[in-house]
């Protein structure tokens, strides 16, 4: 049966139908602008498939719902927006040190503190980076359309589950709220594995135990080394990003998200003047591509980097890029929404310099 | 021979880590009679929260999840979601319940949701050493209030059944002790009607028990079992809260 359908929705919607069509049944939130249509749509539609939808009274008890649920052996999701994800941190270190699945939506705001509601990049060193206490990451997947929305939410949850660890989709408002036909379903199932270590009660088995206190050195050690292979094979395994227009190109933009989408277009414009620029666009961000970066920036050395921050994933560019490669970086602090016209001029200054 | 007196069999065969008088350990042992005499040892997943209380996986024979200080009714509450068959019961002391847990204990608890929490209160943190709990009793010296807790600056302690008896989600809220043996044996009671409260579908239910802790409290353990009687009590009255009645036909 083909059930491949299209709808012009936007993309916090596309998130909410994904999770659904990834199988999951629980989800537990706060309210927070600008994710407010996952909440709103989760529930009118969760109760419709025997889901539970509640909304908790934090964000702190909606991440430690989402660690029961998952603890249970169920698909779970929660979704906020900045100081939303910053309350959860606690919950995704005991996730990530408990190695329970889980899918985390931020549709980040401008921050710090209580900011704004506008479009920012600024969550990607507390996304990436561990962003709760102790040595952990998390896989971070960064769409840059209402399609990859969709899609990235559905492979969230195999992610997660394969990994045992939980995974953030990092989005902003312009890709929350921004309306774009999707294609929904159609493809192959989404199936929840097999969990064996799920908390059921203990019917014809021994005890299971869920935990992340060890006082004991060696066994800390050992947990930890567990969690830090973990994160290898993620690096070695899951690494996504684009590469558009780079064959011929003399500079290489490098962005992701809606500071990737915007920049298209400013990549267009800048093809129709003759200039050759083209763009590598991570989509996991954890595990960040590295080797990528590198191999391209060994034969093209002009990189212009393009974050709505003043400089985030430029720092892992820099670790990534070859030694010879010339590095500039455009960041416009959030607040106000990149322009293509400025990504453009951007473009132009740094081809001014190609060949200096 | 008749054997009269056995391990329940909800509890591993382990001897506690708690401190000579603590009554951690008799807790323990009324929480797993209870689900002995439910028979619904394979079918409860408990909650451990953080303090003393941690170590409940080392001792329950039954599937445990951490929680996160003070979170433990969200994560019970996210387990229940997910297995409305099985019996989910949090155990956590009176710094992770009544400090930094108040949000969600109420919330679940207004929810209504079908799961048992026992809450241990001992007056003080105890596993960090002694600091103030919101339960320490006024002019009662702990590592954090050296010249004795006073209401000015620091609050009275609180009260949490008289607070959650208010909350229509609950279905079962009363305050044992375990200083003596009349005691022992009305907080048995008490448990096991908490359980037996899940397992009917009735919602919420709280047994908040006055345990000792002479360690932090530095009394001998018949001192500490005395002043549960002489200062506790008289101000934590051991009582059925709120109790609602299950319907004859289930």
């Amino acid at each position: 049966m083909n059930d491949s359908r299209k709808r012009l929705i936007n993309g916090n919607q596309a998130i909410a139908a994904a999770a659904i069509d990834a199988g999951c049944r629980y989800y537990f939130s706060y309210p927070i602008t600008p994710q407010s249509e996952i909440p709103e749509y989760l529930s009118l539609h969760l109760p419709e498939v025997g889901g539970t939808f509640l909304q908790a009274e934090s964000e702190i008890a909606s991440i430690n719902m989402v660690l029961g649920a998952s603890a249970a052996g169920a698909r779970a999701m929660t979704s906020s927006s900045g100081p939303g994800i910053s309350l959860k941190q606690e919950g995704l270190s005991y996730m990530a040190a408990d190695e329970l699945p889980a899918l985390i939506v931020n549709i980040s705001r401008t921050g710090p503190g209580l900011g704004g509601i506008a479009a920012s990049q600024g969550d990607y060193f507390q996304a990436t980076k561990g962003g709760g206490h102790g040595d952990y990451r998390i896989i971070v997947l960064a769409p840059s359309s209402v399609q990859e929305m969709y899609d990235l939410t559905i492979k969230g949850f195999d992610l997660a589950d394969t990994y045992r660890t939980p995974v953030m989709i990092l989005a902003d408002s312009v890709l929350g709220q921004m309306k774009e036909s999707v294609v929904m379903g159609g493809r192959k199932k989404s199936t929840p594995t097999k969990k064996d270590w799920a908390l059921t009660g203990c019917e014809g088995r021994s005890p299971s135990i869920i935990k992340s206190l060890y006082l004991d050195g060696d066994k800390s050690s050992e947990h930890n080394r567990k969690l830090f292979e973990k994160y290898q094979r993620i690096q070695k395994n899951e690494v996504i990003c684009e590469l558009n227009r780079c064959k011929d190109a003399d500079l290489i933009l490098i962005a992701f998200g809606s500071a990737a989408r915007i920049a298209k277009t400013s990549i267009e414009t800048a093809r129709e003047k003759g200039i050759k620029v083209g763009m590598l666009r991570p989509i996991t961000l954890f595990p960040f591509p590295n080797q990528q970066v590198r191999d391209i920036s060994t034969n093209i050395k002009d990189i212009l980097v393009v974050e709505q921050n003043t400089g985030q994933m430029v720092e892992d560019v820099l670790i990534s890029a070859s030694e010879n490669a010339r590095v500039t970086f455009y960041g416009k602090p959030s607040g106000n929404v990149l322009e293509a016209e400025e990504i453009l001029c951007q473009i132009e200054r740094c081809m001014n310099k190609v060949g200096t | 021979m008749k054997q009269v007196f056995k391990r329940p069999e909800s509890l591993r065969d382990v001897s506690f880590h708690f401190c000579p008088g603590c009554h951690h350990g008799i807790i323990h042992r009324l929480v797993a009679e209870a689900i002995d005499r439910l028979r619904i040892r394979t079918k409860t997943i408990g909650i451990a929260s953080v303090g003393c209380s941690v170590f409940l996986y080392d001792y329950f024979d039954t599937d445990v999840c951490e929680a996160p200080h003070g979170r433990a009714p969200a994560v019970a509450t996210g387990v229940k979601r997910v297995h409305k068959d099985r019996i989910v019961f949090a155990f956590q002391g009176d710094g992770d319940l009544a400090a930094i847990g108040t949000s969600e204990i109420i919330h679940a608890a207004n929810r209504g949701e079908n799961i048992t929490v026992i809450f241990v209160n001992n007056t003080v943190y105890g596993m960090t050493g002694g600091q103030m709990a919101p339960t320490t009793m006024l002019g009662q010296h702990t590592t954090t209030t050296p010249r004795g807790r006073s209401f000015l600056g620091d609050g009275y302690p609180l009260k949490v059944s008289e607070l959650l008896a208010t909350l229509e989600g609950c279905s079962f809220v009363a305050r044992v002790a375990v200083n003596n043996p009349a005691n022992v044996r009305r907080a048995r009671k008490m448990i096991l009607k908490a359980f037996e409260m899940q397992v009917n579908n009735m919602g919420f239910s709280f047994v908040e028990v006055l345990s000792a802790c002479p360690t932090n409290w530095k009394m001998t353990p018949l001192d500490a079992l005395k002043r549960v009687d002489n200062e506790l009590i008289p101000y934590f009255p051991l009582k059925v809260f709120r109790e609602k009645t299950i319907p004859d036909k289930l």
